[in-house]
């Protein structure tokens, strides 16, 4: 049944050959015997998930399940869920049980998915690996001793693992894209703006973007059908007629421009990943797509632009974890500023620190204009770049990450090392544009390799479109870690 | 050496939205602490704000108000500090792009008007409040005040004199409730001034150093702090000291200002722009909705009635102190001539108004509506009554005695202008004192009104003054 994809449940569950209280408890067990191993869960609530699967039931038999009524989810520990500990990986939230829920959530319960537990995450969701999480690393399904990527890890380990068919997401330079790829599995960023931010635990604001991670494009397009919509509470939601995600899936590629940019073939990229996305491409064009090559000149820059900016962001959103009104405070404190030095010393790991730092810096009087400023004219230049590319093609191609998995703590101490794992997925966040992960291979040592596919805005249903035909071709996609069956 | 005084303003005026700006919890004052603070004022995890645009048009309404530039295209921002009340580490605020741009303000100070500048309005959300007592060694927080909606109203450093800071202060405080944007409660603290006060050489054109004077929650305390702190600083400088930039509160127990912090430990509020609010769009026909539902601004109205009824610019600006003010007046002068007029406005500022301020009344509670007060009026005028008799008729209808005409005839208070019968007593005066008529003619002009006063006493002050002047004229002279 764990192999079963998001459809593919939900075909089962509409048939009637399987109960969504069945479906629950069997990924319950199955995360219970397996999660110490992975570490891809902070917290399970079996009742509450069984409770939510009853009630998925009893929609069902009045006849008005949809697509995922009593599918099992699990979300990042990020988004907010009314009753549910929601720590976004960190000492500071150790103890909050957020008092309500996400839009997303909202969305999600309303459409009668089951919430299968809160997944583990890189602390506030900065890092690149899952190693910043207080709740511990989570190990890549592939290979222990590697890690998932992040800041998404505990979901997307969950689902290559078959913890779970889905998990909901959040990519603020590529977070569900890059720990997709190295898990194995698809993600999707959505359009800034698509999916509501409301009750997602802010990171940096004008690039957290919410989105699905399933095994397959499929599975994203039907979870996006959910997730996405206008919400009144997001200033930055944008108010569009709703879409149907699914309904270009299986358009034929004949035609389609797929734009290569120059940048992301570049050095750097690791030989088995290059390989893997150039057969990618070669499938592509055996589809009907016609290549282009094109030029993002400011690419090089979007790392440095996105940790002026993101820290920036981050160390104003951060500001509310002060120990005065919930989570963490110190337990021994002489006066308030005392109280404030020690709370969020002791709250807070070491790369959240760093990036309170680096954004504080970045803000201050004197430094501004040298760096917000500058960063926000570069970032304008980032979104040129990507206009003018797609003038000439429909969809970009390229590479997720420039490596496979990483060796749990092989970068760990290196923060620079660790940022540039995201050199192709950053500048896709300060675009606002959507980026989509899919498995395209493997490399030497077993470990897979993603394909990342950016559209122009609003190009979701066109993006899934690539992807599902491609997995139509392809079946990385249903591969399978070793020994997650034991 | 002489000193100039200068004085910039910055007053925040809370606005009349009943929800907050950034939340859908309520602004009502005085709730028990912290039931009125949502999940978006208490700053949980994930919340976003998202604009009032009733806090918007306010402004808007400000700025069309003031004739400033309303920015159709505004800039929120964060300013970031830490303290217990502020829930999210950072105030929303606006700074390098305000929703208002320049204006100005008229205001009277010794008979003669002067525009003060404004630099600009801009919109903001308040802090909650610490409560320092009742928590034995620590200190509450109620966050029922967090997120309320303010207009931050900066001056530019136009006023020379502690009454000229008041007299704005007024005027800004009479509009801000003129176009119904701000209660002007400033006991609740709705409306809250803080000075920039400096002094210098005079004939110089350059400023000194300035203080900010904080905690001004009355026109009277305005008025002291800025001429404590006035002193203060001219002592300093004619000892030979500098002033020291920084924020003082005022003490009202004290009489004084004291230091609350210098320039040296002024924070670093990082401001940038807040990436969860877009740019704030005012549309050109959004505007002119505002403005077209605008009511007549008290500076044009001071105009029309200076025009309409022949009033002195003194009368015009008591007469438009606030909207109820001029609506008395409006009603009760409604088809009325100049001469009604000047008189319905002269027994309003007068009369009326210090009975209004002896019971503390507002001029909506007065116990002599304006249509009363108007046929009071209309007695005058015809002669019926004195102007002097006439205040006694007022004070019986301010004690509920009914309406003039009632009160005239069951006192028995209508005025003698029966010529035959002043002349009568007139002869009887005369009669009664030689002594008074022989001072008169011998040149003691004294006598004369010794002897009106006697005519008055006898018709118990109803006698017509013109005739009993005109009678004894005569006779005397005859």
């Amino acid at each position: 049944m764990h192999h079963l994809s998001v459809a593919g449940l939900s075909a089962e569950l509409a048939a009637g050959t399987l109960s969504s209280v069945e479906a629950t408890g069997h990924f319950l067990r199955r995360i219970k015997a397996l999660n110490d191993r992975y570490g891809c869960f902070i917290t399970v609530d079996a009742e509450r998930s069984l409770a939510q699967a009853r009630a998925a039931d009893a929609l069902r038999a009045a006849g008005a399940a949809g697509p995922l009524t009593g599918v099992p989810i699990a979300q990042k520990d990020i988004f907010c869920a009314r009753g549910w500990r929601t720590t976004c990986g960190s000492k500071m939230l150790a103890n909050f049980v957020s008092p309500y829920d996400a839009h997303v959530v909202e969305r999600l319960n309303a459409a009668g998915a089951v919430n299968i537990g809160k997944t583990n995450m890189d602390e506030f969701a900065m890092g690149s690996s899952n190693e910043t999480s207080w709740f511990g690393p989570v190990r890549n399904p592939w290979h222990a001793g590697s890690v998932p990527g992040g800041s998404s890890g505990g979901s997307a380990a969950a689902v290559a693992a078959r913890l779970a068919p889905g998990a909901i997401g959040t990519d603020t330079g590529g977070s569900i894209r890059q720990p997709a790829a190295l898990c194995g599995i698809s993600g999707l960023k959505p359009t800034y703006g698509l999916v509501s931010r409301y009750g997602m635990i802010a990171f940096a604001s004008s690039l957290d973007q919410g989105g699905p991670m399933a095994r397959t494009a499929e599975d994203l397009a039907l979870m996006l059908n959910v997730m996405a919509g206008h919400d009144a509470r997001d200033s930055t939601s944008l108010n569009r007629p709703p879409e149907d995600y699914t309904r270009e899936l299986t358009r034929p590629l004949s035609g389609l421009r797929v734009g290569l940019p120059r940048e992301f073939f570049a050095a750097g990229v690791a030989s088995d990943v290059a390989k893997a996305v150039d057969e990618a491409v070669g499938e592509l064009r055996r589809s009907g797509c016609e290549t282009v090559e094109i030029t993002l000149p400011n690419m090089a820059l979007s790392v440095p632009v996105y940790y002026v900016l993101a820290p920036a962001e981050a160390s104003s959103n951060l500001a509310r974890f002060d120990g005065v009104r919930y989570g963490y405070r110190a337990p021994e404190y002489g006066d308030l500023e005392d109280m404030y030095k020690k709370t969020r010393a002791q709250g807070f790991g070491e790369e959240v620190r760093r990036r309170i730092l680096i954004g504080t810096y970045v803000l201050s009087h004197g430094y501004y204009d040298a760096y917000y400023l500058r960063a926000q004219k570069v970032r304008r230049l980032i979104a040129r770049d990507f206009a003018q590319a797609f003038e000439k093609c429909d969809v970009i191609v390229g590479p997720t990450s420039p490596t496979t998995a990483f060796r749990l703590g092989e970068r760990a101490s290196d923060p620079v090392q660790m940022y540039l794992s995201d050199i192709y997925t950053i500048a896709v966040n300060l675009a606002g544009l959507p980026g989509l992960s899919i498995p395209c291979g493997f490399d030497g040592g077993g470990l897979p390799v993603g394909l990342q596919l950016i559209g122009n805005y609003f190009a979701e249903a066109r993006m899934l479109n690539v992807a599902h035909r491609y997995q139509l071709a392809t079946d990385w996609h249903e591969r399978a870690p070793p020994g997650i069956d034991a | 050496m002489k000193w100039e005084t200068v004085i910039g303003m910055e007053t925040h005026a809370q606005l009349s939205t009943r929800a907050k700006i950034f939340s859908g919890a309520s602004t009502a004052f005085g709730a028990a602490p912290n039931t009125q603070a949502c999940a978006v004022d208490i700053a949980l995890p994930g919340v976003l704000p998202v604009l009032n645009r009733g806090a918007v048009e306010r402004a808007v309404r400000f700025g069309l108000a003031v004739g400033a530039r309303v920015n159709r295209r505004s800039v929120f921002a964060r300013k970031n500090y830490f303290y217990p009340d502020l829930p999210k580490g950072y105030q929303i605020s606006q700074y390098e792009i305000p929703i208002v741009s320049g204006g100005e303000i008229a205001i009277r100070v010794d008979g003669s008007e002067k525009r003060i500048r404004l630099t600009r309005a801009h919109l903001e959300e308040d802090a909650g409040k610490s409560l320092h007592e009742d928590f034995h060694g620590a200190t509450g927080i109620d966050l029922n005040r967090a997120g309320t909606p303010l207009l931050e109203i900066v001056s530019e450093p136009d006023m020379r004199s502690p009454a000229e800071a008041v007299a704005y202060a007024r005027a800004l405080h009479a509009l801000v409730r003129w176009i119904d944007i701000c209660d002007g409660n400033m006991q609740e603290g709705s409306f809250r001034c803080d000075a920039n006060v400096s002094v210098r050489p005079l004939g110089s054109d350059t400023l000194g150093t300035r203080c900010e004077i904080k905690n001004l929650n009355s026109f009277r305390f305005l008025e002291r702090a800025i001429e404590y702190e006035v002193r203060r600083q001219i002592e300093i400088l004619e000892d030979g000291g500098s002033v020291v930039q920084e924020t003082r509160l005022y003490d009202p127990e004290r009489d004084e200002t004291r230091s609350l912090r210098t320039k040296e430990d002024a924070h670093d509020y990082r401001y940038f722009p807040d990436p969860d609010l877009l740019p704030l769009e005012v549309s050109a026909e959004w505007m002119e909705a505002i403005r077209a539902a605008l009511p007549e601004l008290p500076g044009a109205m001071r105009e029309r009635f200076a025009a309409q009824y022949g009033l002195t610019p003194y009368d015009a600006a008591m007469l438009t102190a606030s909207r109820d003010v001029a609506a008395y007046f409006e009603a009760a002068v409604a088809g009325a001539d100049a001469r009604i007029a000047k008189l319905c406005a002269n027994w309003i500022t007068g009369a009326l108004s210090a009975r209004l301020n002896e019971d503390n009344l507002e001029i909506s509670a007065a116990k002599v509506q304006s249509s009363a007060l108007r046929a009071l009026v209309e007695r005058i005028a015809d002669g019926t009554i004195s102007g002097k008799i006439a205040r006694d008729v007022f004070d019986a209808m301010w004690a509920g005695e009914g309406a003039p005409d009632a009160i005239i005839e069951a006192r028995g208070l209508r005025q003698l202008s029966d010529s035959a019968e002043i002349e009568k007593i007139v002869d009887g005066v005369i009669a009664a004192h030689p002594q008074q008529v022989a001072d008169y003619r011998g040149g003691k002009e004294k006598a004369f009104n010794s002897l009106v006063g006697q005519v008055m006493k006898a018709t118990k002050g109803k006698a017509n003054p013109q005739q009993v002047n005109e009678i004894l004229k005569r006779k005397l002279s005859g």
